[in-house]
């Protein structure tokens, strides 16, 4: 089988997938398999990726997007109580005002892009390939060099988001007792114990004497 | 024969779905997340596309930064969200209006 024929044939089932999955996410009533669909649509964009010979980014988007941030998503979602038809209220209302909106602009966006100019673009030899390098290696060199500064300020961004997402959601017990570690290092002796200067006394003689015994 | 239009009409195709989950789903803040997640993806999949077709790493690169800052932006909305369920016991969009938006 000719394998550009073979490549068309897996992008149109990984596309359908993509688009079938993006849908379910949007209509299906109950949240967590929106969550499982948006799963779908991103594994299966991977797949897509795969195509293009973007294996990094592709095998980032499974672990990162699909390991993590969806695993994220599932914990919300069951965490919090949500009361499923409410969320459906208006859903039939805004149907035909959505799906109207999102055709015009899709027909918009294929026009003004020019379709027909870019099935010129046809899928050459990978670049990677051609600077010597394997795809990782490839966007490594790139990121490592001319793009160092923005990738330092990405680490940035995942701390401050680290930090936000746990001050946030952090939250104080007030029935609870806590130890302050820092006052209990900060406390003085002589805030707690005060030594009294006394004379030294002698203890008392037993005076009187025992009575005899009947 | 793949070309470059297929992948900007899936892009523009996934861009235009999360669209219209944002207007048809209104109330449901989780399912509005997941529609900017797929507007994201669907940026994402035209930056690889260009990137390969025109053997540019940029574009690559870019993806990899919007990445980050997507899974940062999901952590911090999503703290948000279970922050307004602990205190509104909704995440209701028409009944967060304590702002008169």
């Amino acid at each position: 089988m000719n394998p550009q024929l073979l490549q068309l044939i897996c992008f149109y089932a990984f596309g359908f997938v993509t688009v079938a999955a993006a849908l379910s996410v949007i209509t299906l009533k109950n949240s967590v398999h929106a969550v499982l669909a948006l799963v779908l649509t991103f594994f299966s964009a991977a797949c897509l990726w795969l195509l293009l010979e973007a294996e990094f980014l592709a095998l980032a988007l499974v672990v990162v997007y699909v390991g993590a941030v969806m695993v994220l998503f599932l914990f919300v979602v069951m965490m919090l109580d949500i009361d499923q038809e409410k969320m459906r209220e208006g859903f039939v209302k805004f149907l035909p005002v959505g799906l109207i909106v999102a055709a015009v602009m899709l027909v918009e966006m294929l026009g003004l892009i020019g379709v027909r100019a870019m099935q010129t673009h046809v899928m050459g030899a990978d670049p990677a390939t051609a600077a010597g390098m394997s795809n990782t290696a490839w966007l490594g060199h790139a990121l490592y060099t001319t793009f160092l500064l923005p990738f330092e300020i990405a680490a940035l961004i995942l701390t401050v988001g680290i930090v936000a997402a746990v001050a946030l959601t952090l939250r104080e017990r007030r029935a609870a007792r806590y130890e302050s570690a820092s006052q209990q290092v900060k406390v003085n002796p002589s805030d707690r114990v005060r030594i009294v200067k006394m004379a030294a006394v002698r203890p008392d003689e037993p005076t009187a004497p025992q009575e005899p015994q009947p | 024969m793949i070309s470059l239009a297929h992948y900007i009409v899936l892009g523009a195709v996934l861009f235009c779905i999360a669209v219209a989950g944002m207007f048809i789903n209104r109330k449901n803040v989780i399912v509005l997340l997941m529609s900017i997640e797929l507007m994201l993806l669907a940026v994402n999949m035209n930056f690889v596309a260009f990137s390969r077709f025109l053997g540019d790493v940029s574009g690559q690169v870019f993806v990899f930064f919007i990445l980050t800052v997507a899974a940062a932006e999901a952590a911090i909305g999503l703290a948000i969200l279970v922050l307004l369920f602990r205190t509104r016991s909704t995440i209701n969009i028409a009944d967060i209006d304590s702002m008169k938006g």
